[in-house]
C-alpha cells in the first residue's frame, strides 16, 4: 500500500520534471525578443483604445512607435502633449508640441431655426437616413439628429440636446479622438484647436447652397455674405462654395466677425465676456474711416 | 393555361391597381420646366446649352457625360433661364436646366403623327445610333442606357429578349395602360430591339392580374407580322425584377455579380420598348412618359395617368391632379415596395418617373421594432436566395467578410424580408448598407488588383 503511493508520488514528480524541461527548452528555442520599451510605451498610454491614433489599440501604437524612426505620424489625441512627451522620453525622440484639440460642431440648426418639412420613422441612424434623403428640413447640409456621433464617443462626451436636437459636445471629456468626425455622415464635425483657456471662433455651418436658399432653409445659416472675410484683419477666414471658414491656427480671437455675422452663423465660445456687438462695431467702423483718410 | 412564376422567395402583397380604369390623359406644360442632368445610370450628362438660348422641344440640350451614361433633349421650347443645382427627390442638389416654357414648337425632322409605322429599317448600327441619340434609358426603374444594353459586349450572344410587362409593384398603372392604349407601337419597339440584337426569341411578359393587357397584345400580335409571344406570368412581387423575369422566362439563374447577358437575356421595359419605337421610327427623342397619381387616401376619380414632359415639376402635377389629398401621411414616387419617399415635391419629374402615391398612414406607418425570433421568413421571401437574418446580424457586428462570403452585394432591396418580418426588424435598412459598405470594399480591391498588375506590366516592359 506504501509503496504504491510512494510509487506514485515518484512517477508524477518525475513526469512533471520532465514535462517542465521540455517546457523551457521549447520556450528558450522559441523565444521571442520583444522591445521592452513596447510595455514601458504602452504603460504611459491612456489605455482607452479608442483608435483615434490610426492604430487599431494602444499597444498597435506602442508597437509601431518603438520601431518608427521618428515620432511623425504618430500622436495620441486623447493624452495630448503630456503622453506624447513621455512617449518621446522613453523612445529618445523629439516631440513636437501640438495645441489641445476639441470636437466642435458645425452646424447651429436648431429645431426652431430649421423647420421641419418631413417626418421620419425609419431607423435611428444618421447613416441610413444620409442613404435616403437629405433630412427632414430644406437644409440638405445640416445635422440629421439621429446620434450616430453619440454612439461612436466612447468617452461619453457627446449627448444629445432634445431641445435643439443637435449633439453637444462635453469640453472636459472630450479627447479629440475623432471618432464622431468619421461617424457624423455630413462631415459637421470638426477637430480645432481648443484655444486659449478654450476660447475660440468658428463658423457654426456647412450649407453651401446660395444665400436665399441657405437662409430660406435654416435661419441661422451661413449666406455667403463674406463680410466676415472683409472685416477680418488676419486674413484667417476664407470664403469658399457660399461657406464662410474661420483657420484656428490665424484667427486672433478678435469676434469682429462675430459681430458683423448678420446671421448669427459664426460662433465664439468660453470667452470671459459676452460679445459687445455696438462696441466692436464702432471699432470697426472707426477702423474703415481712418484707412480711408 | 399554366402560368409560370420564379421559383425562389417573393411576396404577395396586394396589387391594389385602382387608377387601372384611367385612361391616360396629357398633362399640359407648366410655365417652367427643370430637366435635371442626372436622369439616368451612370455619369450625369452635360449641358452644351447657354442661359438665354431659345431651344425647341426634342432638341439636345445635354450630352453624355461618359460611356454609360445618355443625351438628354429639352421637353418644351422656350428660353433657358438658369443651369444650377436644384433639389432631386432626396433634397439633394443636382444640376438642371431650367427653362421657361413658350408655345409648343418641335425641332425639325421629329415626326408627330400618330401613323403606326411598322416597316423596320435593316441598318443594326444605325437603330442603335438613334437610339443613343435620341437619350433612350430603362423606363423599368433603373433607368439603364437602352444603347448600352442592347449592344452586348462581343462575345455574348442574346437569345432572349424579355419585355418586361410584369407591373409587378402595387398600386402603379403606367405600363398597364401603354399596354392597353400603345399595344401596338410597343409590339414595333420589341422587334426593333428583336432586329438589333440579332432577331433572338422575343417574350412580352405581362402578370396574370392584367388579363385586359394580355389580350390587347394577343391580339395586335396577330395582325403584325413579327414573331413575338406573349407570356402570361403568375402574379407575384418581385417578378419585374430583371433576374426574376429571367428567372420565371427562361428557367434560368443569372450568377452572382453577372450581369443578364451571361445567361443570354436581354430584359426592357415596355415603356422603354415604346421611347425606343418612337426614337427610331419617329425620331422622337425620350421626352415623355406616363405617371400614375394614385394612393390608398385617394378617391379613385381622382386617380390619373398622365402622359407627361420629362422636367414637369412634381408639384404641379400634384396640384394639377386636385391637390395632396387628406390623410397622406407618405408621398412616394414609384410603387410603395421599392419607390423613393418623396422628401421635396417640388423636385423634377425624370425620364423613370413612374408615379406619385398619396399613402395613408395606417399603410406606411412602422410599427415598433420586437426582438428577430429567427423564424426565417425574411429567408423565405428573399428572391436572391439570402438569409436577411444573418446578413443583419452580420452588419450589426461589422463582419464584412461575412457579409460578402453571404452575398450581401446581390440583394436586389425589393423589401421582400421588410415586408414579411413578423417582428418588423428593419432589415433593408440595414442591409441597403451593407451592400454599399461591401460593394465599395469590392470595387477597391479590383482598383487596387488593377493597379498592381498595371505596375507588373510596366515592370516587366522595363525589365525586357
Amino acid at each position: 500500500m506504501t509503496s504504491t503511493i510512494l510509487w506514485t508520488i515518484a512517477i508524477l514528480a518525475g513526469l512533471g520534471f520532465l514535462l517542465a524541461l521540455v517546457l523551457y527548452l521549447i520556450a528558450e528555442r522559441f523565444k521571442v525578443v520583444e522591445d521592452p520599451r513596447i510595455d514601458e510605451v504602452e504603460k504611459v498610454m491612456p489605455g482607452a483604445n479608442c483608435g483615434g491614433c490610426g492604430f487599431a489599440g494602444c499597444r498597435a501604437f506602442a508597437d509601431s512607435a518603438v520601431k518608427a524612426p521618428n515620432l511623425d505620424g504618430h500622436y495620441c489625441p486623447v493624452g495630448g502633449s503630456e503622453v506624447m512627451k513621455k512617449v518621446a522620453d522613453i523612445l529618445g525622440f523629439a516631440v513636437e508640441e501640438k495645441a489641445p484639440q476639441v470636437a466642435v460642431l458645425r452646424c447651429n440648426g436648431t429645431c426652431a431655426a430649421r423647420p421641419t418639412v418631413n417626418y421620419y420613422d425609419g431607423v435611428k441612424s444618421c447613416k441610413v437616413k444620409a442613404a435616403l434623403y437629405s433630412g427632414d428640413t430644406a437644409c440638405p447640409f445640416g445635422c440629421l439628429g439621429c446620434g450616430d456621433c453619440v454612439e461612436a464617443c466612447q468617452f461619453g462626451a457627446l449627448h444629445m440636446d432634445p431641445e435643439t436636437g443637435l449633439p453637444v459636445v462635453d469640453e472636459e471629456k472630450c479627447t479629440a479622438c475623432g471618432a464622431c468626425v468619421k461617424a457624423c455622415p455630413k462631415a459637421l464635425l470638426e477637430l480645432r484647436n481648443k484655444g486659449p483657456r478654450g476660447m475660440r471662433e468658428f463658423v457654426a455651418c456647412r450649407n453651401t447652397d446660395k444665400g436665399p436658399v441657405a437662409k430660406k432653409a435654416c435661419a441661422n445659416a451661413c449666406i455667403g455674405c463674406g463680410i466676415c472675410v472683409k472685416t477680418c484683419t488676419h486674413e484667417a477666414i476664407t470664403m469658399e462654395n457660399n461657406i464662410a471658414y474661420i483657420d484656428f491656427a490665424k484667427c486672433k480671437l478678435c469676434r469682429e466677425c462675430e459681430a458683423m455675422c448678420p446671421t448669427g452663423a459664426i460662433h465664439g465660445v468660453n470667452f470671459p465676456k459676452p460679445l459687445d456687438k455696438a462696441a466692436l462695431k464702432e471699432r470697426i467702423a472707426k477702423r474703415k474711416e481712418e484707412s480711408h483718410e | 393555361m399554366s402560368k409560370i412564376t420564379f421559383k425562389i422567395g417573393g411576396v404577395h402583397p396586394d396589387d391594389s391597381k385602382l387608377s387601372r380604369g384611367c385612361a391616360i390623359e396629357v398633362l399640359p406644360l407648366p410655365e417652367t420646366v427643370y430637366v435635371s442632368m442626372a436622369q439616368h445610370l451612370g455619369a450625369p450628362a452635360k449641358p452644351i446649352v447657354a442661359v438665354g438660348d431659345k431651344v425647341k422641344a426634342g432638341q439636345l440640350i445635354a450630352e453624355a457625360g461618359g460611356f454609360i451614361s445618355a443625351v438628354v433633349h429639352s421637353p418644351v421650347s422656350g428660353t433657358v433661364k438658369a443651369i444650377a443645382p436644384r433639389a432631386d427627390l432626396a433634397g439633394r442638389p443636382v444640376m438642371h436646366v431650367e427653362i421657361a416654357v413658350e408655345g409648343d414648337e418641335w425641332a425639325d425632322g421629329i415626326d408627330l403623327s400618330d401613323t403606326l409605322v411598322t416597316e423596320i429599317p435593316d441598318d443594326r448600327a444605325a437603330m442603335l445610333k438613334k437610339i443613343q441619340d435620341c437619350g433612350v434609358v430603362g423606363l423599368g426603374g433603373a433607368t439603364f442606357p437602352t444603347h448600352v444594353k442592347l449592344n452586348p459586349a462581343p462575345g455574348s450572344v442574346a437569345e432572349c429578349l424579355i419585355l418586361n410587362g410584369a407591373e409587378c409593384e402595387p398600386y402603379l398603372t403606367s405600363d398597364f395602360r401603354i399596354l392597353l392604349e400603345r399595344t401596338k407601337e410597343i409590339i414595333v419597339g420589341a422587334a426593333i430591339m428583336q432586329k438589333v440584337l440579332g432577331g433572338c426569341r422575343t417574350v412580352i411578359a405581362i402578370e396574370e392580374n392584367k388579363p385586359e393587357a394580355i389580350k390587347a397584345v394577343s391580339d395586335a400580335l396577330k395582325e403584325l407580322p413579327y414573331k413575338i409571344e406573349v407570356l402570361p406570368l403568375k402574379k407575384k412581387y418581385p417578378q419585374g425584377g430583371e433576374k426574376q423575369l429571367i428567372a420565371a422566362v427562361m428557367g434560368r439563374e443569372v450568377g452572382s455579380g453577372a450581369l443578364p447577358i451571361s445567361v443570354g437575356a436581354v430584359v426592357q421595359n415596355v415603356a422603354t420598348s415604346l421611347a425606343v419605337y418612337e426614337a427610331v421610327q419617329k425620331n422622337k427623342p425620350l421626352l415623355t412618359n406616363v405617371l400614375t397619381v394614385t394612393g390608398d387616401c385617394l378617391p379613385v376619380e381622382k386617380q390619373h395617368n398622365y402622359l407627361f414632359r420629362i422636367g414637369v415639376p412634381l408639384s404641379f402635377i400634384a396640384e394639377y391632379a386636385g391637390g395632396i389629398p387628406e390623410g397622406a401621411a407618405k408621398l412616394i414616387s414609384g410603387g410603395p415596395m421599392m419607390g423613393r419617399a418623396i422628401a421635396n415635391l417640388d423636385a423634377t419629374t425624370v425620364k423613370g418617373s413612374s408615379s406619385i402615391l398619396y399613402l395613408s398612414e395606417a399603410a406606411t406607418k412602422r410599427n415598433a421594432q420586437t426582438a428577430c425570433i429567427r423564424c426565417g421568413r425574411c429567408s423565405q421571401a428573399c428572391p436572391m436566395g439570402l438569409e436577411p437574418h444573418l446578413l443583419y446580424r452580420l452588419y450589426e457586428a461589422g463582419d464584412y467578410d461575412g457579409l460578402e462570403a453571404n452575398a450581401v452585394q446581390d440583394c436586389i432591396e425589393c423589401g421582400c424580408c421588410l415586408y414579411s418580418c413578423p417582428a418588423y426588424v428593419p432589415l433593408l435598412d440595414q442591409i441597403r448598407q451593407a451592400k454599399g459598405a461591401v460593394l465599395g470594399i469590392i470595387r477597391a480591391r479590383a482598383a487596387a488588383a488593377k493597379a498592381a498588375a498595371e505596375a507588373a506590366k510596366s515592370n516587366e516592359s522595363k525589365n525586357q
